[in-house]
């Protein structure tokens, strides 16, 4: 995986020197909360319902063992021993105090991590298929091109006041795992003819105002890419609105112009910037690129011995095909029963940095589905990695499924949340565990979010959960046909929202008719996408 | 009744004005009537708090303060899925208020 170069470390070192003196001045009364609240949310530094949150960033996901350690150590030293993964592949901690900031962040910095970018109305954390560098499926590994834009992107001068946040995926494969579509900027990794570039999507998201992103430029050789990025960058900088906040992110901008008409003006931009010479020379992506280089596989065994059920189940579930035959992904749900989405302590962080070492090279993932992976693990060690995660709660089989349920934080922690979602999580997969029905009902994905921006991805679920605040009490819009897959589509509301009792009780008649109705083979939204709305209204308020 | 609530500057702890100072409970929170500009612009010079702000409470039957809104009290106790990390109070009627 990458490391930092002399410039990466020396602009991270020199970032929290000046935040230490900033949080000093504001401690000191020497600031208002006016002026030293850009200045924070540019460090990562939120205040939530209860304490102040610092969100780090986990560039494309990808982490070594030492660097899960630090946020484990992080998590004792100056948090309460847990952390909270997110959509987003970071990690956020929700008992931050302002007086210790700059420590936690100094001890980042030693592990080349930091907070810079997680916030604010900049290029955000740049994201990616969490099974980069390992999917049997991939054209190519697309973290070199993501680090290339994570280089590109980091405080680049002329994209630190966008008009609104902005987020980058990068794929490259035909199935999508990153839901690229739903980003202001989607970029997938393609070979045409032998050569590498980009198939690049503009105007995605979600939000109070979800949009899948329309392709843009179906082919931009890799040595433009940077070039392309800038143009696109340049005309939502000059045009989107900087008049409405809700108005002001690029899926508005090319809503209003039309796709067309965006394409067209990025077009001239493009070839504008190209007389410039923005791109970075070759080799700076070749250097890149060599610290991805795979590692070492070897040959072993293909299968496993099924004869314990409970492993195989996990096996079933839980891995993904890899490019090496003797290997596989193996993604780590951080979604037990009645737990909490995303939260893993400590000491668990820690132990899932230690199997990182023992048996997937030093490297591990976050997942945007709020659990972690360790992308390279031999077939012939998966049953002892099963029994160590399982010992430690971390071995539910349970990945895209019912339970593995995508939760924001909700009211219990946000400040921006009318609703709370973690406890619908909790309730909704402990009923189907209870249940067994879970894999009766294969491949669910439930998602969950307490407001309107939909932290918790609820345009994008199979079956969506919006939490909504109904004359001061909680309130639950329910929608049904989501998917931030390749097959991209937004979900649409079923009609008058529920309870949380009431909701709970409706996602199980949505289940049942899915499971009254399905043909051979269909998954929940094959058959949603089959028989329509209507016999899913009809259940629920028929 | 009128309280006033906010973020301890240096741990963002949620804190509630008790008459005299700030305070991590909120059965302390006092009724601050017309005088909630006076003690906002006070507290906010002071700079101790983070963007302190006035909200609606009642008293109930017990004594309890009770915030009218549910995002204030959920901040009363702290994350009703964590509740042992809950802010530790006097308050024996548990959680059932909350939501």
């Amino acid at each position: 995986m990458y490391r930092y170069d002399q410039y990466d470390q020396e602009m991270v070192e020199a970032r929290v020197a000046e935040f230490r003196d900033q949080a000093r001045r504001r401690l000191e009364g020497k600031l208002t909360e006016d002026q030293f609240k850009p200045l924070r949310l540019m460090n990562g530094l939120y205040l939530q319902l209860h304490a102040y949150m610092l969100r780090v960033a986990i560039p494309y996901g990808t982490l070594n063992a030492r660097q899960m350690e630090m946020l484990a150590d992080i998590a004792d030293k100056y948090d309460r021993g847990y952390g909270h993964f997110t959509t987003r592949q970071n990690i956020q901690y929700n008992w931050i105090k302002l007086e210790d900031c700059a420590d936690a962040l100094a001890d980042l910095a030693t592990v080349e991590m930091h907070a810079i970018q997680t916030s604010g109305n900049c290029i955000r954390n740049i994201s990616a298929d969490h099974f980069a560098g390992a999917a049997a499926d991939e054209v190519v590994d697309p973290r070199p091109y993501a680090e290339l834009l994570r280089q590109w992107s980091s405080f680049h001068p002329e994209f630190t006041y966008l008009p609104r946040k902005f987020k980058i995926a990068v794929i490259a494969s035909a199935k999508d795992r990153a839901a690229m579509r739903l980003h202001d900027i989607g970029i997938r990794i393609v070979k045409r003819n032998g050569e590498v570039g980009a198939e690049v999507y503009a105007g995605g998201g979600m939000g109070r105002t979800p949009m899948i992103a329309p392709l843009i430029r179906d082919f931009v050789p890799i040595d433009q890419l940077i070039t392309y990025a800038e143009a696109a960058l340049r005309v939502y900088n000059r045009y989107g609105r900087r008049d409405n906040k809700y108005k002001a992110r690029i899926k508005i901008l090319v809503h209003e112009l039309g796709a067309a008409e965006y394409i067209r003006q990025v077009e001239e931009e493009f070839a504008h910037m190209l007389t410039v010479g923005v791109e970075p020379p070759r080799e700076e992506l070749a250097r890149i690129a060599e610290y991805f280089a795979p590692p070492a596989f070897v040959d072993g065994p293909k299968t496993v011995d099924r004869s314990d059920p409970d492993f195989a189940l996990w096996v079933d579930r839980n891995t993904h095909r890899h490019k090496h035959d003797a290997y596989v992904s193996a993604v780590i749900s951080l979604k037990p029963a009645g737990g909490i989405p995303g939260d893993a302590t400590s000491e668990q962080m820690r132990l899932v940095a230690k199997l990182a070492r023992e048996y997937s090279f030093d490297e591990l993932r976050v997942m945007h589905t709020q659990n972690l992976l360790l992308p390279h693990v031999r077939i012939a060690d998966l049953h002892a990695l099963w029994t160590a995660l399982d010992e430690a709660g971390l071995g539910s089989p349970n990945m895209d499924t019912i339970e593995d349920i995508i939760a924001c934080p909700g009211l219990d922690y946000c400040a921006l949340a009318n609703a709370r979602s973690i406890p619908l999580a909790q309730r909704i997969s402990e009923r189907f565990a209870e249940s067994g029905r879970t894999g009766e009902l294969g491949e669910l994905k439930l998602k969950i979010s307490g407001c309107i921006n939909a932290c918790g991805h609820h345009h994008a679920g199979h079956i969506g959960i919006l939490g909504v605040d109904k004359k001061g009490t909680e309130n639950y819009q329910l929608s049904l046909g989501g998917s931030e897959a390749e097959d991209v589509s937004l979900a649409k509301i079923t009609g008058p929202g529920f309870d949380e009792d009431g909701v709970i009780a409706a996602v199980e008649k949505v289940t049942d008719v899915y499971l009254t109705q399905r043909s051979d083979g269909e998954r929940f939204l094959d058959t949603y996408r089959r028989i329509g709305m209507e016999p899913f209204k009809e259940a629920l308020y028929g | 009744m009128k309280i006033l609530t906010g973020n301890d500057l240096r741990t963002g702890a949620v804190t509630w004005w008790n008459g005299s100072g700030w305070s991590p409970f909120v059965d302390d929170a006092v009724d601050v009537a017309e005088d909630a500009e006076e003690i906002l612009a006070r507290e906010e010079a002071a700079r101790r708090v983070n963007v302190p702000y006035a909200i609606e409470a009642s008293i109930d039957a017990e004594g309890h303060v009770r915030p009218a809104h549910i995002k204030d009290r959920v901040r009363a106790l702290g994350p009703t899925v964590r509740r042992d990390l809950a802010v530790p109070t006097a308050d024996k009627t548990g959680w059932d208020w909350v939501i």
